[in-house]
């Protein structure tokens, strides 16, 4: 494009200018698209000025008008962030102040106290920065229609971390209602590099109106080039085990040479055994910090600002520091393990070195070798440009039903109107007629098939067909329970008070089941400091500061998010063709030699089974490289199915790239494509899931946000007011009387997309129908050392409850006859 | 599984998974804190719970009476949620209990939660009821010889080979038994709570699990790490 002297209004030229600055050609893309008053999604690399670029249109509009006596909001921006909506307002304000704009700017989030949040109701800044959930919020309430009357512009930050997630549903359909009161509004999407923008295009455009234009899309210029390593150790890489313990050194080595690293982990726990690690080799006394997730809000903080000011020397960090503001001068990203998948490894990557036009460095440091495999794979895919992704999840059921509740408290609807503009949010673009009907019936009387409720409903229906809340009860209730986010019940980890009693000064906080294996006494890692467990005191863990020689490492359940199909089909690729293998170190090279040498090589399209004998036990692995969720599911089937044949199966332990089942009997005769068909996902998939634990959990989840049961909030347990209900006695009562309820299918879609993985299994069974080479081998074979080692290690979420109890019982039976 | 026995004051008593005692040499079937209509009492204060509680329960009580043909049933009290929940019963719920009232001997113990004895389902209503050297009770008491009682929905977290479990049980004492609310809607007590210390004994759980009753050593047992507020009837 041709840029003029001129290209911006005083004084933002001046401006520029004053710096020294031109402004970018993507930040007058986007003010030419707002001027025409479309909507834009801007895709720009961080440091790209995105922000500003989404900001600018409105500073410009704003300067120009006449300012009215009263507030009138003009411009809101969500962020996936509370903290970076307050950042963010500190870095718009700055350039305001510096042109004298009369420009009020304010932030509102659940931080916000009452009496600021009473007035910005009557008088609305003419900025307000906030997030999804206090956005649905204020639609919720009766004035909506005032407060947002004269919106123009809404700007939605780190867009492609919100799109496709339930807040991202949530967030859709308050725009979808935005649109409603404010018609001629403009959406202003800021996402960082994503593999299809299609998705967030129609995030930001209308669905089902043919009227509608498309949203515009605008791309800031790439940056350059990032220089990956793959590090090359030249200690032995393990066979497995994922703390990368032998490389710690060089790792370290690499901090000294420069001057700020981002040492990037994949768990909680990694972090912490990291930092510790880094700790014990500092012979140096660098300023290295920690920050995760589970560490107090006020302790990340300090990092950040110490980031800022340019006094660390690195950071042991999870995807905590994935999102948000730029905290310094980063020049080397590390990242320990393997990265899952080229997206997320990108934007961690474009964490380092935040001028544009120099490369970011970063160094992949695999933890054992079958992810030196995918640090290449990995490396590969960074240069060619490459990235992975999701397609969009279709919205979630139990988002609808909390929306619709909100919609109510808001003023009367009529269902038919509701419909139509829930169906404009474009991951409701499909929503059928039967489904919008059964979360509206959800929300009134609760959707039972038994319809024993009509007195006690929570909306109630005009003659003119005005669905309404009954009374304000169930709006406050509403209020108490919107957000898509639902908390694990978890503990504050508070030091001892010195003096009294009391606890004092928390730590951080942790999930519950973070102490399950913990007893009073016991040392452990947090926050880098040792601490011992002293008491749990309703909802405080109380630890002292203590020295311990041989401190636990507790585990962190959490979510394990699969490694992306796009890598897989790259080591897949890899691994059959000994060509392409002298990008491995040598002692990759030979194992792979090896493997090719005494067993088979598994080929891209077919999955190689082994079966061998292992002490006193018979194995069966295979090769589907379709990650850990996929294979746990596909390790729960097939044991339930080598139950029936008669194989006796004792176990099974995934890894991202194969599965092992083992069993007392040999399985090298099993019918394979029998064993490995489709229908697996039928029958033995509904008998599992009626009594596993992480199916109750997403049922909870899912009857929380829909607003079935109540969310527990900090402080609650203690007042003892609020009715707690246990979700499982609700679970198991829907699965007997009514399967396909509301809360039972939105439970179901979760888990289908979610720790199941369904989707990738069942892509997985369908590319091998008919391709499964079986190898019976007389040993163990090279490739499925990993595995092997595995077991013992990993913790199997069995669910077989009724072995466990038989099992604890009979431990206390043989107990009482050994001591007789 | 065959079902291990439980043995106090030289009486046996054989624990159900489903949550009920029969007493063989009595032919005597024990159900406790079944607390009908609890669904609809929070549907009142709207909470819209799935409205099959009371059929569910009704349904395990029914399949207890035909696994041991019982000729007399004991309700150890609570079966009511609240003083009105009988008149919130659906018609073929009251229909169907009826009907197994109708067939035994039936024997209502009073609770707290329903003092009075039901109006429609009539049948012998007590406040306490003495079988040999066995009383019965619904709320159970300190140093207790002799007693079954329920009304603390005891239940047990049971660590073991790194799986943590959290279920109904029979607390078992040297001379007392507190009974596992059978209620579908009911929660339960940690079986180290306080109540229970309280009450002078040192209890064993039974857990309950799909297809049997497991006796579980004390030293397996975790008090439960978050409070959780309501799991205990509301009494």
């Amino acid at each position: 494009m041709s840029r003029d002297d001129k290209a911006l209004p005083s004084p933002f030229q001046e401006w520029f200018d004053g710096r020294g600055w031109a402004p970018r050609g993507h930040q007058l893309d986007c003010l030419r698209a707002a001027d025409a008053g479309r909507s834009f999604l801007l895709i720009a690399p961080t440091g790209g000025g995105k922000t500003l670029a989404g900001f600018l249109p409105s500073l410009i509009a704003l300067n120009r008008r006449e300012r009215p006596e009263t507030g009138r909001l003009h411009t809101l921006y969500i962020s996936p962030l509370k903290a970076l909506a307050v950042d963010i307002a500190r870095n718009v304000q700055t350039p305001v102040a510096e042109m004298g704009l009369d420009i009020a700017i304010e932030t509102r989030t659940g931080d916000t106290p009452q009496s600021r949040r009473q007035r910005q109701r009557l008088n609305p800044p003419d900025i307000l920065l906030t997030t999804p959930e206090s956005l649905s919020l204020l639609l919720a309430a009766p004035d909506a229609s005032d407060f947002f009357g004269g919106l123009n512009a809404l700007i939605l930050d780190e867009l492609h971390a919100l799109a496709s997630n339930k807040r991202g549903h949530l967030l859709s359909l308050a725009i979808a209602r935005l649109r409603k009161i404010a018609p001629n509004l403009a959406l202003a999407g800021l996402s960082a590099t994503v593999p299809d923008p299609k998705p967030l295009l129609n995030f930001l455009t209308p669905q089902n109106d043919p009227a509608a234009s498309q949203a515009e899309l605008v791309l800031g210029a790439p940056g350059a080039q990032p220089v990956v390593d793959v590090l090359v150790s030249k200690e032995r890489i393990p066979w497995s085990g994922h703390s990368g313990r032998h490389s710690f050194l060089e790792v370290y080595e690499q901090i000294r040479k420069a001057s700020l690293t981002l040492v990037f982990v994949n768990t909680r726990s990694q972090a912490e055994a990291t930092f510790a690690a880094l700790w014990d080799l500092n012979e140096d006394g660098l300023p290295i910090a920690l920050h995760h997730g589970s560490l107090n809000v006020d302790q990340r903080r300090k990092v950040e600002a110490a980031m800022a000011k340019g006094v660390l020397r690195a950071v042991v960090c999870t995807s905590t520091l994935d999102l948000g503001i730029d905290w310094g001068d980063v020049d080397l990203v590390v990242q320990m393990g393997a990265p899952k998948g080229a997206s997320r490894l990108t934007q961690r990557i474009g964490r380092a070195n935040h001028r544009m036009n120099e490369p970011s460095r970063a160094l992949l440091v695999p933890a054992n070798r079958m992810e030196v495999l995918e640090c290449i794979a990995a490396k590969q895919a960074i240069e060619e440009g490459a990235l992975d992704g999701a397609p969009p999840r279709v919205g979630a059921l139990d988002i609808l039903a909390q929306h619709i509740l909100g919609m109510a408290c808001s003023g009367p609807f009529q269902a038919d109107d509701l419909y139509e503009e829930i169906r404009s949010a474009a991951p409701y673009a499909t929503l059928s007629r039967k489904d919008f009907d059964d979360a509206l019936a959800f929300v009134s009387t609760g959707g039972y098939s038994l319809s024993r409720y009509e007195r006690y409903r929570k909306l109630i229906v005009s003659p003119d067909g005005d669905y309404q809340v009954r009374d304000r009860r169930v709006a406050q209730q509403y209020r108490m329970n919107v957000g898509a986010i639902v908390e694990a019940p978890s503990l504050n980890i508070r030091l001892a008070g010195k003096t009294s009693k009391r606890a004092g000064y928390k730590l951080g906080e942790a999930e519950e089941w973070f102490f399950e294996g913990l007893a009073p006494g016991d040392a452990f890692y947090f926050g880098g400091e040792v601490l011992r467990l002293e008491r749990i005191e309703g909802t405080d863990a109380v630890v002292t500061r203590t020295i311990s020689d041989n401190p636990r490492l507790p585990v962190w359940g959490g979510a394990k998010f699969p490694w992306s199909t796009f890598l897989a089909d790259k080591v897949r690729y890899m691994l059959y063709h000994p060509e392409t293998w002298s990008a491995y170190p040598e002692q990759v090279q030979f194992w792979l030699n090896k493997q090719r040498e005494v067993a088979k090589l598994p080929k891209p399209d077919e999955l190689l089974v082994e079966t061998f004998p292992y002490a006193d036990r018979y194995f069966l692995v295979c090769y589907p490289f379709d990650g850990w969720l996929a294979h746990q599911t596909l390790g729960i089937l097939l044991t339930r199915r080598l139950e029936r044949l008669g194989a006796q199966p004792i176990g099974y332990v995934p890894t991202e790239y194969a599965l092992s089942v083992w069993a007392r009997r040999d399985m090298r005769d099993v019918d394979m494509s029998a064993l490995f068909d489709e229908d697996m996902l039928g029958d033995d998939l509904e008998s599992w899931l009626a009594d596993a634990l992480l199916m109750k959990r997403t049922f909870r989840n899912c009857a929380v946000i829909a607003g079935l049961i109540e969310r527990k909030h900090p402080g609650q347990e203690k007042t003892g007011r609020q009715i707690a209900f246990s979700s499982d006695l609700i679970y198991d009562v829907l699965r007997e009387h009514e399967p396909d309820h509301l809360l039972m299918r939105a439970a179901w879609d979760d888990a289908a997309g979610g720790f199941l993985d369904l989707a990738r299994l069942q892509a997985l069974l369908t590319r091998v129908a008919g391709k499964i080479a079986v190898s019976a081998l007389k040993r163990v074979s090279p490739l499925a050392v990993p595995v092997m080692l595995e077991i013992g290690r990993e913790i199997v979420a069995r669910d077989a409850s009724e072995a466990v109890l038989q099992s604890a019982s009979e431990a206390i039976i043989e107990e009482a006859m050994g001591s007789a | 599984m065959t079902n291990p026995v439980i043995r106090i004051c030289d009486e046996a008593f054989t624990p159900d998974p489903l949550g009920g005692l029969f007493w063989a040499r009595e032919k005597t079937l024990i159900v406790s804190d079944l607390h009908f209509e609890k669904g609809s009492s929070f549907a009142e204060r709207g909470v819209l719970l799935p409205p099959y509680d009371t059929k569910t329960t009704i349904d395990r009580v029914r399949a207890l009476m035909r696994r041991y043909a019982p000729g007399r049933v004991i309700s150890l009290g609570d079966a009511f949620h609240d003083g009105r929940a009988e008149d919130r019963l659906d018609a073929n719920d009251l229909q169907a209990l009826a009907d197994l009232v109708k067939s035994v001997e039936w024997i209502w113990i009073e609770g707290n939660h329903d003092p009075a004895p039901p109006k429609r389902l009539a049948a012998r209503s007590e406040k306490q009821l003495r079988i040999g050297e066995i009383s019965f009770v619904h709320e159970p008491t300190a140093n207790a010889r002799g007693e079954i009682a329920g009304h603390l929905h005891p239940c047990a977290s049971i660590v073991h080979e790194r799986r943590r479990l959290r279920r109904r049980c029979f607390a078992v004492g040297a001379e007392q038994i507190v009974m596992p609310a059978l209620g579908a809607y009911t929660g339960g007590l940690n079986i180290l709570d306080l109540a229970f210390e309280s009450l002078g004994a040192v209890f064993q759980p039974w857990v309950m699990g799909e297809k049997g009753v497991y006796p579980i050593a004390r030293d397996k047992i975790r008090p439960d790490t978050l409070r959780r507020h309501g799991d205990r009837a509301a009494s």
